[in-house]
């Protein structure tokens, strides 16, 4: 019993940190309609420049962050934008499909070379110790995980719903049309969207590197786990992406401990196959009609 | 006619070329040849029919185990080989039903979760496909007493069935058949107006689009000989939307040009030793933003620059 | 003597808004009904909701006999029944000839003769003939993504008739289409009606066209009918005039 409540906890985390990835995703998708393969590699990049940060610079934890944050808000915002998206977004979708795919290749090839394909210890923000819960022994740095990254999603719905850029960000992604002869920059709101996922790239690298550790493809995964939780959660509904996280997180934690290792990292899949045949708008999210 | 008289004199070329190289030329030239057939299955599902699909290589995957499991059950190549064909054509089929309701980044990410699911199912199920040790010592196809065992040998046989395939494709293109594809691609609505069945035509374009992978599978068992689920993960299924795109979609050619972007250029990148995925990955970042349309759509654009 | 196309008490809503509001009317074999009415009174939804494109929420559609309620639009352009859309809708990358075989193709013989068929279906002859009535003989070959709009809607336009339909819906022709052409198109579906037999309905705000080639005519307003008969006297109706005139 005790044993289930940990594995919930962990799970929990885990899926908070899949959620703070996949929202970014979401946004990228509905301000612009971009697929972005290199998601993944938006969470390793970050990661590395933190350790750079750290280690050769000499920066403590909270200055690293913070200089990570502002190099991720550049490149990984801004430059992403402008290099890559807006000379192709008019070709549709597949070819920044591939596109995308060409960047996440880059970087991780770039990040072996550069830092080899050893894995990193990463330091926490939260202290080692244990928390004791009626009997069951909860770690801090997930607790902590939860509560930060849960803390984010619901201020970002706060900002989207309650604040005037917020609310003109939505607008955008509902109907850019409109908003333009609203007299809304639909062009700011889209670099705001980017803006956005890249810093909640860099805070998932912060959270989730000390429990996954740095390796150049360990994007990979959380990647993929991030696009099924979103998926899973509701693509127009930022409650979702968390809802959609955490199922993942705590199911896998499940499977694994009580079905088979093996097919951990089935549970994602087969979830988000269920919703695409079932719901495909999502747990949480609303059925849009087509119009001819 | 004189279009004609150059394809026939390409395809005669490429079938004595090798002769001149050693075997792991020979070995690039064979993979190349059976990445073709498995492209264009792709070109068909994603540039013919307009559907995205990034689990190609789940059914390469299961064209080769099949080709493996049966040639060690004893069976004929020739016996095989349909199988494989024949078993991806009905897995298409049902992977076809998630895109009669979704599209765009679901259908994208559906077939993505589809070849994961594929993968852990051939990397675990070790009683049938020896798990992550996969399957060696894959025999030597037959044909009618004859043993090809010659690097040159098979690869001129793959490009037979290359050429076969490509031919197969080309007549089923321009049948109405290939016109209903292009009009499920253009605009579904407007093709359900005029009678066309999209649901039928989106679950033909996915299985027949399979049924190539399958039989890419099957020369790609014989060509290695030792079967493993690692290439048949997402990368490679991601690697044959990039050789599709790269080539240029919905062009019958786009694939062969892509494919060779995908064997070749690493293999030519090698002097750039370990940096040369890095290369690549840029290269391909860089190629669709100058040129979306992929390589074959060079001379229109060159022209339309003018 | 039964309908073509009945309509009974039709209903599409769309959450609050109820885009077509009970609207029964039937057309006879031979007719070529008009509709007007003035922009989001429901005229669109409601071919929509009668061609299987959008489920109604109510109501029932009757073609020649048989209830088609909710049919696919698939099952209903197989019964006879062609359509052109308020958008353009051709089959942009498809050469104007391909788009006409495409529209043509999908009737008679099983779709797996057709895999084996000729690769125009045997349907040459009869796509030149359509080319020839909708004189876009010049384009024939090219794209019809690449033309001008108002070929596009000639294109568009042609393509509901490759099947040779008994009922053909046609949604706003003339938007966007030069005066001379309107003219021509005029005459194209009075020749089609009078030699084929084909009966019409069509929305349309250019009042002229609508006077010219409709035998009768329905005026909506907000989802529901205002005004039922022959163009002259619903274009004398002082609720018509207002209707327009947003009262
Ligand atoms: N898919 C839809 N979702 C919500 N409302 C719709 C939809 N389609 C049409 N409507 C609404 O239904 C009403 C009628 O629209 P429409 O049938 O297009 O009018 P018309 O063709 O007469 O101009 C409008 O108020 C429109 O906004
Ligand atoms: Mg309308």
């Amino acid at each position: 019993m005790t044993d289930f409540l940990q594995l919930i906890v962990s799970g929990t985390a885990t899926g908070a940190c899949y959620a703070l990835a996949a929202l970014g995703f979401t946004l990228l998708w509905q301000a612009s309609g971009t697929i972005n393969f290199a998601l993944g590699e938006m969470v390793m990049l970050p990661a590395f420049i933190m350790l750079f940060f750290i280690g050769p610079a000499g920066l403590p934890l909270p200055l690293a962050f913070a200089a990570t944050l502002v190099v991720s808000l550049i490149i990984l915002g801004a430059g992403f934008k402008r290099l890559v998206v807006d000379p192709m977004i008019r070709h549709g979708v597949i070819p920044l499909v591939i596109a995308t795919l060409g960047l996440s290749i880059a970087l991780k090839q770039t990040v072996r070379i550069v830092y080899s394909a050893q894995v990193y210890t990463f330091p926490s923000i939260f202290s080692e110790t244990l928390l004791s819960l009626g009997g069951a022994k909860l770690s801090v740095s997930d607790v902590g995980t939860v509560v930060i990254a849960g803390g984010l999603v619901l201020a970002l719905q706060a900002f989207l719903n309650g604040t005037l850029t917020g609310r003109a960000m939505q607008a955008v992604a509902q109907n850019r049309d409109a908003a333009v002869v609203l007299g809304i920059n639909a062009e700011r709101m889209v670099l705001y969207a980017f803006l956005v996922n890249a810093g909640l790239a860099a805070t998932t690298a912060l959270l989730v590197t000390p429990v996954y550790l740095a390796k150049f493809d360990m994007g990979d995964t959380l990647g993929l786990k991030a696009f099924y939780a979103a998926i899973i959660g509701g693509f127009n509904n930022s409650r979702g992406a968390l809802l959609g996280g955490i199922l993942v997180g705590v199911l896998e934690n499940l499977v694994g401990a009580y079905i088979s290792p093996g097919y951990k990292e089935g549970v994602a899949l087969l979830l988000f196959l269920g919703v695409i045949l079932f719901k495909p708008e999502g747990l949480l999210g609303k059925a849009e009609e087509r119009k001819v | 006619m004189m279009r004609f008289l150059l394809i026939a004199a390409a395809v005669i070329a490429i079938y004595f070329l090798p002769a001149g190289l050693k075997n792991y030329g020979i070995y690039i030239v064979t993979l190349w040849s059976v990445y073709v057939i498995a492209g264009m299955g792709l070109n068909l599902t994603v540039g013919y029919a307009g559907q995205i699909s990034l689990g190609q290589a789940a059914f390469w995957g299961i064209g080769a185990y099949t080709t493996a499991i049966a040639l060690k059950a004893g069976l004929p190549f020739l016996a095989a080989l349909p199988l494989a064909a024949l078993l991806c054509f009905g897995v298409g089929l049902l992977l076809g039903f998630p895109a009669l309701r979704v599209q765009h980044h679901y259908l994208a990410f559906a077939t993505l979760g589809f070849n994961i699911l594929v993968y852990l199912v051939l990397r675990n199920e070790d009683w049938l496909t020896g798990g992550s040790f996969g399957i060696n010592n894959i025999a030597e196809p037959t044909l009618l007493g004859w043993r090809i065992s010659r690097p040159l040998d098979f690869f001129q046989f793959t490009w037979i069935a290359t050429v076969a395939m490509g031919v197969l494709m080309a007549l089923l293109l321009r049948s109405p058949w290939g016109r209903a594809f292009a009009a499920l691609r253009d605009n579904p609505i407007r093709a359900e107006s005029v009678g066309i069945d999209t649901t039928f035509y989106t679950l033909l374009a996915f299985a027949i689009g399979a049924a190539y992978a399958g039989v890419a599978g099957a020369f790609f068992a014989c060509l290695v000989g030792f079967i493993e689920p690692a290439p048949f993960g997402v990368n490679t299924s991601l690697s044959m939307l990039l050789m599709v795109i790269a080539g240029g979609s919905g062009r019958f050619f786009g694939p062969a040009i892509g494919a060779m972007i995908v064997v070749l250029i690493p293999e030519w990148l090698r002097f750039a030793a370990e940096w040369y995925l890095a290369i690549f990955g840029v290269m391909i970042v860089v190629m669709m933003v100058w040129l979306p349309g992929g390589i074959l759509s060079l001379p229109e654009r060159l022209r339309g620059a003018k | 003597m039964t309908a073509l196309l009945d309509v009974q008490a039709m209903q599409k809503a769309y959450g609050a808004i109820r885009a077509v509001d009970g609207v029964s009317f039937s057309v006879a074999s031979g007719e070529i009904l008009g509709v007007i009415g003035p922009n989001g009174s429901g005229k669109t939804t409601l071919f929509n909701a009668i061609l299987g494109q959008v489920l109604p929420s109510a109501g029932s559609v009757a073609f020649e006999g048989h209830d088609v309620t909710g049919s696919k639009p698939l099952h209903l352009a197989r019964r006879g029944i062609g359509r052109t859309f308020q958008s353009l809708q051709v089959f942009g990358k498809l050469s104007v000839r391909d788009n006409l075989i495409a529209a043509g193709q999908e009737f008679g013989t099983g779709k797996f003769a057709r895999l084996f068929a000729a690769p125009e279906a045997g349907l040459g002859p009869r796509a030149e003939e359509i080319i020839a009535l909708f004189r876009i003989g010049h384009v024939a070959h090219l794209p019809a993504g690449s033309l001008s709009y108002g070929q596009q809607k000639l294109v568009d336009i042609a393509m509901a008739f490759m099947s040779r339909p008994r009922l053909v819906l046609l949604d706003e022709p003339c938007a966007g289409v030069n005066p001379a052409l309107i003219d021509q198109l005029t005459e194209l579906l009075r020749r089609l009606n009078r030699e084929a037999g084909t009966t019409f309905i069509v929305i349309e705000h250019n009042m002229d066209f609508v006077m010219n080639l409709c035998s009768r005519v329905i005026c909506m307003a907000q989802g529901r009918i205002l005004a039922e008969g022959p163009p002259a006297e619903v274009q004398a109706n002082r609720a018509v005039l207002e209707a327009y005139l947003g009262a």
